[in-house]
């Protein structure tokens, strides 16, 4: 177990010095990085004076140890726009990002198992043709889109639900305040339901497919005759012997699902006006405020990374299998 | 996966008259399963709309108007025109628009696999014939991709790179050749062992003939199938970027950019800027997949099962 815990640390490591050198050619490609940074009317001396500044004369390994030095140091620069660390704008913005991922997880989790089940257990039935043509138009359906629908129908006809706006409950319980967090938990639900439905709701279509195919599996295992020819009640059956295995593979899938609902959160949020790292992006890409954007990108792939790792230490308790 | 080769083991498929029992049986297949009819009938539509779109648009798509702008659908346009999908901020025809934005939509989707499928299988081949430290570099490298959310690398180029269709192509193109990499490496290596690959260079073929002209031609129908569902999700994805502004350039009309300007007119419930475009994205996307589906089934019937 151990063994296996090391070499998947050390293949996180492995990836995140790659997204450091991706992100690090991705400035380089496009010629002298130096442009990206100053005004389109500065002139020779403007620009020389900030390539040197950005030490954008030095030889490419000596700019990726030093890209890599201010990196560890959490230094991106200063925002072109705000005029502050871009570093500390991104971290300001990321409880809200969290908040909103991990709700639209829970959303493609929570509602996929009982869909998948229905229609497995009612294999070939209209049941299973409805749900699984939903899952097909789930998708095919960009996020975004979903959203904007939302935002119509839910929001201004039919104005149950707010088109905007969020209600903080990470950032107060980081800061300790627990009360405020615990009183603000309902309105930040309120508010979560609709980006957190687009943005989750293609996870969940896939999901379901994926929990009814592997349910369909396991039905059909020696076990879950045995435990039927025992006697025990076919919802016995269902959840404490085959759901058991059969949402395994859904795990499985969520650690690389987080990378889907963080691409979803950049385009979602913007289109929410949810106030994340997302919207942040969006913003920092119509300034080309280079810093901002880069600092994002990698907060956001460190903190996928993260995700994926502690999603595959979890399956390590869930699925024992994986010790061996 | 497995290809229809793998029933005969040793032998490439036969060409003649078993090539003719198989078309026969995809056409059956095809009719029998129904929903692959609607799809390949929206697709025909997708298609016809990209090519003729100039002729069949009603309207000029970049012709403003600010007199009739925001124009409700089937309202009256121009000299006696009908905005039939209504007309947006500049008083421009939507359905014109949408009908160009077919265009964009198909040809940086299909675009985008063409580039990915090619580097993916060029690497999936050398991968897996040659294997050792090729295939380890090659396998590693798509790791690290794959564990990168795929819209953040392009988000990180195509800023720097600026929007554009040939970037934005090539980008996207990119962020797909893991896929195609890692089944054509598992399908190679499978088939390097088979006897007409040995036979094959047991006639002194180059390895590059081997390669290309033995190997390749078995892999082509688990190709297709994920080529199927990787146009679905380009789309969606060239949506999303054109959708944040990276794009192609604003003087051309594409879904998600008819999107990203429907957003400034949400509030005041000008429907019909955010429907349409949306409707041609999922009926695109949607059939895509179901064509997708049933190429998967029909190709190795063991998935319709378990899939």
């Amino acid at each position: 177990m151990w063994n296996y815990i090391a070499r998947r640390l050390l293949q996180s490591v492995i990836v995140i010095i790659g997204v450091t050198l991706i992100s690090f050619i991705a400035m380089q490609i496009g010629g002298d990085p130096t442009y990206l940074f100053v005004s389109e009317r500065a002139t020779q001396e403007e620009i020389e004076a900030a390539r040197r500044a950005l030490g954008f004369d030095r030889p490419l390994h000596i700019q990726y140890l030093s890209f890599l030095g201010d990196l560890v140091q959490g230094d991106f620069g200063n925002s072109l726009s705000y005029r502050q660390p871009a570093m500390g704008i991104v971290l300001g913005a990321l409880p809200a990002t969290i908040e909103l991922t991990f709700f639209s997880m829970f959303v493609a989790v929570v509602f996929a198992i009982p869909f998948g089940i229905f229609a497995a257990l009612y294999r070939g039935t209209a049941i299973d043709g409805g749900i699984m043509a939903f899952a097909m138009l789930g998708q095919s359906i960009p996020g975004f889109w979903l959203g904007i629908m939302m935002i119509l129908f839910f929001g201004l006809n039919l104005a149950w639900l707010p088109i905007s706006g969020h209600v903080p409950f990470l950032m107060p319980l980081i800061q300790g305040d627990i009360l405020t967090a615990i009183r603000n938990l309902p309105g930040a639900l309120y508010y979560l339901i609709m980006p957190g439905l687009a943005i989750g709701f293609y996870s969940l279509a896939r999901n379901a497919r994926l929990v009814r195919s592997s349910m369909l599996e396991v039905l059909g295992q020696d076990y879950v005759r045995t435990a039927r020819s025992k006697g025990i009640t076919e919802g016995s059956v269902i959840v404490n012997h085959a759901l058991r295995n059969a949402w395994l593979p859904v795990v499985t899938m969520i650690g690389l699902e987080f990378g889907f609902l963080l691409s979803g959160v950049v385009v979602i949020e913007t289109v929410f006006s949810w106030p994340g790292i997302g919207r942040l992006v969006f913003n920092a890409i119509n300034q080309r405020d280079i810093p901002v954007v880069q600092a994002a990108v990698i907060v956001l792939s460190l903190l996928f990374v993260a995700l994926n790792l502690i999603v595959d230490l979890i399956y390590l308790r869930i699925d024992p299998r994986v010790k061996l | 996966m497995t290809t229809p080769a793998d029933a005969i083991e040793t032998l490439p498929p036969a060409r003649g008259s078993r090539a003719r029992r198989e078309i026969r049986r995809a056409i059956h297949s095809f009719i029998s399963a129904k929903w692959p009819i609607l799809a390949l009938l929206i697709l025909v539509a997708v298609v016809i709309a990209a090519i003729f779109g100039p002729w069949l648009a009603p309207m000029d798509p970049n012709r403003q108007n600010i007199i009739l702008r925001l124009a409700e659908p089937m309202a009256d346009g121009p000299r006696g025109a009908t905005f039939w999908m209504g007309s947006d901020a500049l008083g421009r025809d939507v359905l014109s628009r949408l009908l160009y934005g077919a265009r964009v939509s198909l040809l940086v989707g299909i675009a985008a696999i063409v580039v990915g499928g090619a580097i993916g299988t060029l690497a999936g081949l050398v991968s897996g014939y040659f294997g050792g430290w090729v295939d380890d570099i090659i396998m590693r490298l798509g790791d690290i991709q794959l564990a990168y959310p795929f819209i953040l690398l392009a988000i990180m180029f195509l800023v720097v790179l600026g929007p554009g269709l040939v970037n934005l192509i090539l980008v996207l193109g990119i962020g797909q050749w893991v896929t195609y990499a890692r089944i054509v490496r598992a399908q190679t290596l499978s088939l390097r062992e088979k006897e007409f690959v040995e036979a094959a260079r047991a006639l002194g073929d180059s390895t590059a003939s081997i390669i290309f002209r033995t190997i390749l031609p078995n892999i082509i129908a688990p190709l297709t199938v994920i080529a199927s569902f990787n146009v679905a999700s380009v789309i969606l994805a060239e949506a999303a970027l054109s959708f944040l502004g990276l794009g192609v350039p604003p003087s051309v009309p594409t879904w998600g950019s008819m999107l990203a300007e429907s957003r400034e007119q949400l509030i005041a419930n000008r429907w019909w800027l955010a429907l349409f475009p949306g409707v041609a994205i999922v009926l695109t996307v949607l059939s895509f997949n179901i064509m997708g589906d049933w190429l998967r089934d029909f190709l190795d019937p063991r998935f319709k099962e378990t899939a």
